[in-house]
């Protein structure tokens, strides 16, 4: 009754041919964009890689093997753990949980300084200036970051320069540079939702508090951070989703001993012409980031709706 | 409870860059007052606040606090609460927690907040309420939540900037008695910030009048609408009909206006004025609607107004009669209801007339913008 209400108001305020384009790409966009390419992947992750003139054929039937090789390594034996996959698929988890938390602690003072300086002039070039470098793409600013963390690059040559250290630092075989750049990757994600609702926070609420003689950390802890609440939880779902699935950082600022997840599944896909297996890989990543982002959330006290705010 | 706490300014200036806020407010707020700044918005009325309050730092002067002088000293250990004019409740709080923040800063027990906050609810009839979160109440139910979470803190005086402005009018009415009311029950000292001069008159001890910065006067409620000493109080408190005119005879306290447009009119002189105003200067006369009555006045023609009547408005308890005296003067007399159809019919020519003790004169000056 109430959502009939709503798709009739929806009509009557755009008029009917409006609205039924607008519906209409809406679900083009949900089905064809993200629906089916996600179920056929499922599909995909069940079946055999099969020569095409097989496929279809007697041996095209549904398949655990995919999730058994991620699993054991192998497609029959169940004797060993396919300890090296699984090891690059627990550091991508726990390596995506650190930037995301890296992210809420770095974008908290800022999104606070932002939020609570209410649009002035200065505020605002300051945020246009953040939005800048994401003008260009994800790519270039990977190589970037290598450049600057390379043998020779701005900041070895900056710490030899002040004497902090007599050899350069091999950033990149460390995993500094590959941290660095993931944790920069996606960093406006959580500061823009986080800006977003301390924004929204009323002044006066933070001046009463101080009137009634609470410190600035009884302040955050009791006023800010509960009204942020939504925001860095949206702000840190979006960056730890996307962080798990980056695919342009591992790959330009990782170590050559160092593997991402996805850089597996990009693997299977693409050298090993693999896409049942890839598929497999990729599921696995999807599901246990979306168990992980609702298990958080169910921690925290955040509904769906309160992010989507 | 003793009587509360006094709250003196001295020779206070408030200056953002070029602009004055505040020039030179001297104030000597009785303890156990409830003391208004009353004026329109822009007028500095809260900025003096936030300097009792401890949020702004005067730019020159003093703020003493029960004789203390509270240079240097933050807000949080002013012995001063705030209510803000949004009330500013923690939405995400629970009705007690709010109540009690202010011992939770200072580190009290969970149940001892509890007790205290459950007390304070009794005190302001919302006692079963404490587990509800803000956005469940009314509107006027958060308002003495706010009440009851400044006063828990045990402050010596309660700042109060607007908080009624955002309620209906009933509501608000009711507001001030109760706000009254709980003011002499605890009984420390309020000060209470508004543009509304039926909230100032009806709640307050002492009020004073400001407009641009400067206080205007400093009296009684009945003092500053009877008796205002400026033509801005004059005009911004209550309705009024102004004379323009010049001063024609002076007789002690009595003077002769000779009006612009309504001829000879005797009046009064304000307290402040008496001895201070000459012959030939120009003078504008008060008349309260309310002091107009109908007929003319037979033994003093020089306390009688003839005008036409131009339309009239029935408000309830009263008729308000707009007319249009010699010169297209307009003119508004205020007449009660006891029962009549109406006062005039459009186009009847009428004569008013009024007790010369209820016109008060004054040296013309600045009036306040409708």
């Amino acid at each position: 009754m109430k959502k009939k209400m709503i798709f009739s108001d929806f009509f009557r305020n755009n008029g009917l041919g409006m609205g039924s384009l607008l519906i209409g790409l809406v679900g083009f966009w949900l089905i064809f964009l993200i629906i089916l390419p996600q179920l056929s992947m499922l599909d995909y992750s069940f079946r055999f890689n099969l020569p095409p003139a097989e496929q279809g054929g007697p041996k095209d039937v549904y398949t655990l093997s995919n999730y058994q090789h991620l699993l054991y390594g192998s497609d029959t034996s169940h004797q060993t753990y396919n300890s090296v996959d699984l090891k690059v698929f627990l550091r991508t988890i726990l390596a995506a949980m650190l930037v995301t938390l890296f992210n809420i602690i770095l974008c908290y003072p800022l999104a606070y300084f932002l939020g609570q300086s209410k649009g002035s002039r200065t505020v605002r070039l300051l945020v246009v200036l953040l939005i800048i470098p994401y003008w260009i793409n994800e790519i270039l600013r990977a190589f970037a970051l290598r450049i600057i963390f390379g043998d020779s690059g701005l900041l070895n040559e900056a710490l030899m320069f002040l004497h902090l250290t007599s050899e350069p630092i091999d950033f990149i075989r460390q995993d500094i540079a590959l941290y660095a750049g993931l944790g920069y990757a996606y960093i406006l994600l959580m500061l823009f939702p986080m800006y977003n609702v301390i924004e929204s926070l009323d002044r006066n609420q933070i001046e009463a508090a101080r009137d009634m003689g609470a410190s600035w950390l009884r302040i955050h802890r009791r006023i800010v951070i509960p009204h942020a609440k939504p925001g860095i939880v949206s702000g840190a779902t979006m960056v730890f989703m996307l962080t798990a699935g980056a695919l342009a950082a591992p790959q330009i600022l990782g170590g050559p001993s160092s593997l991402w997840f996805t850089q597996l599944v990009y693997q299977w896909f693409n050298d090993s012409l693999n896409w049942q297996q890839g598929a497999a890989y990729a599921i696995v990543l999807l599901i246990s980031t979306i168990i992980i982002v609702l298990t958080v959330m169910r921690i925290f006290k955040v509904n769906m709706g309160d992010i989507g705010k | 409870m003793s009587s509360g706490v006094a709250v003196d300014l001295e020779d206070i200036w408030v200056r953002f860059g070029d602009f004055v806020a505040v020039k030179e407010a001297n104030v000597a707020i009785n303890g156990g007052d409830f003391f208004s700044f009353l004026g329109p918005s822009g007028c500095g009325k809260t900025t003096i606040l936030r300097t009792v309050s401890g949020f702004l730092d005067p730019s020159q002067g003093t703020v003493r606090i029960g004789g203390k002088d509270m240079a240097g000293i933050g807000p949080n250990k002013r012995p001063t609460a705030l209510i803000f004019q949004n009330l500013a409740l923690f939405p995400l709080m629970k009705i007690w927690e709010n109540i009690s923040f202010s011992m939770e800063v200072a580190g009290a027990s969970a149940r001892e907040r509890r007790k205290r906050a459950d007390e304070l609810l009794d005190m302001i009839a919302l006692n079963g309420q404490g587990d509800k979160m803000p956005a469940e109440l009314s509107g006027g139910q958060k308002q003495r939540v706010a009440i009851a979470r400044a006063l828990c803190a045990n402050p010596d005086v309660l700042l109060l900037d607007e908080p009624l402005s955002a309620l209906d009018l009933k509501l608000r009415q009711h507001m001030r008695t109760e706000l009254r009311e709980i003011q002499q029950r605890v009984g420390i000292t309020f000060i209470y910030i508004t543009h509304d001069q039926g909230e100032a008159l009806t709640m307050s001890d002492n009020v004073a009048v400001m407009k641009d910065g400067v206080i205007d006067q400093i009296d009684t409620g009945h003092n500053v609408y009877d008796h205002p000493s400026t033509p801005f109080v004059a005009s911004f408190v209550g309705e009024t009909n102004m004379f323009r005119g010049k001063v024609k005879k002076i007789n002690g306290s009595e003077a002769l206006i000779s009006t612009n447009r309504s001829g000879d009119l005797l009046s009064r002189i304000t307290p402040t004025q008496v001895g201070k105003m000459s012959v030939g200067d120009d003078a504008m006369m008060f008349i309260r609607p309310e002091a107009l009555q109908l007929g003319a006045n037979k033994k003093d023609e020089k306390s009688t107004i003839s005008a036409n009547a131009v339309n009239e408005e029935f408000e309830g308890n009263s008729f308000s009669v707009f007319l249009e005296g010699d010169g297209g003067k307009s003119i508004k007399m205020s007449v009660p209801n006891v029962g009549q159809d109406n006062i005039s019919v459009r186009g009847q020519n009428l004569s008013l007339h009024y007790d010369s003790n209820n016109a008060i004169t004054m040296p013309a000056g600045e009036l306040a913008s409708e």
